[in-house]
């Protein structure tokens, strides 16, 4: 039952947040730059499941890990309206043009 | 079997994630993340979190990354598609990711989990580490003690405890976020509402 320990998970947990970290620093579409953030939080999520599994975490980490999946849904919606505003108005999605955002 | 499906699993999510990362055409790289989001509620799944793999696949798979590829739609463009990073900056990103990939899966490694776990078990009290309604054999069926933890009342941490004090659930974060949903998704309307424009603004 336990041949893959928390290490396993731990370990595909630290990649996808290496993933997005490098995806939130090298992407320069927008939207790139939100999946990134999605990969991060998900490595997250990653993390609290596997230590309440094998951990003495219990059902705690299962509820965080919602709590996170619910704050990246919303982050998403708002980041999202933001990016749609930029595009309206700079006509671009390059996140390098993003120096002025009077609007 | 459980092997099987780890490596399956995690393995497919670690390459969509190294796809997103890699690929510079952003309609791909939403691909690639629902391929990845999906492989990792896969491993929720194998974890025993059956409530929140399912939430993984309607809320993360079904509702975020599809408002992310409303937003590839709306913003893709021409030359957006394809924005690329520049060769130099590519070479530093794999040098450093590949370091503090190292870092985290040295620190990983290097850690005695099951050591970690028995001084935790021996510091703290056993009968306070002792699930008793979180199914013993820890193999799903979460969802009850979930919804019963988010209004406050832990089935998971109480039952069949002779103790006087109960255990904290999460009603307070729960109503918070409730109200932090709606704020966000009035301001997102805002946000985004569709503005009459006399002049665009050209920048080129």
């Amino acid at each position: 039952m336990n041949e893959i320990a928390l290490e396993g998970y731990l370990g595909i947990g630290a990649l996808l947040f290496v993933c997005g970290v490098l995806c939130m620093a090298t992407k320069r579409n927008g939207i790139g730059v939100l999946m990134g953030v999605e990969l991060v939080l998900n490595g997250a999520n990653v993390n609290f499941v596997a230590f309440s599994k094998f951990g003495t975490l219990g059902l705690d980490g299962q509820i965080a890990s919602m709590f996170v999946i619910v704050l990246a849904a919303a982050e998403a919606a708002v980041a999202l309206a933001i990016a749609l505003n930029f595009y309206n108005n700079h006509l671009t999605i390059d996140v390098d043009r993003a120096n002025e955002l009077k609007g | 079997m459980e092997t099987l499906l780890f490596v399956l699993f995690g393995g497919t999510a670690a390459v969509g994630a190294l796809a997103v990362v890699l690929s510079q055409n952003v309609v791909r790289m939403a691909f690639y993340l629902v391929i990845s989001l999906g492989s990792t509620a896969g491993l929720f799944f194998m974890l025993g979190a059956d409530f929140v793999g399912a939430t993984q696949l309607l809320i993360y798979v079904g509702g975020t990354v599809v408002l992310l590829i409303f937003g590839v739609m709306l913003t893709a463009s021409g030359p957006f598609i394809t924005i690329k990073t520049a060769p130099s900056q590519v070479i530093i990103a794999s040098v450093v990711g590949l370091a503090f990939f190292g870092v985290l899966f040295l620190t990983v490694l290097q850690v005695d989990w099951n050591a970690n776990s028995a001084r935790l078990e021996s510091e703290y009290s056993a009968s306070s580490l002792e699930r008793i309604g979180y199914n013993e054999a820890n193999v799903g069926n979460t969802a009850r003690s979930l919804g019963a933890a988010f209004l406050g009342a832990r089935f998971d941490e109480d039952l069949g405890r002779d103790r006087k004090e109960l255990s904290s659930g999460y009603l307070l974060p729960f109503e918070i976020i409730s109200v932090h949903l709606l704020v966000v998704l009035v301001g997102a309307a805002y946000l985004a509402r569709a503005k009459r424009r006399v002049t665009r603004i050209e920048e080129e």
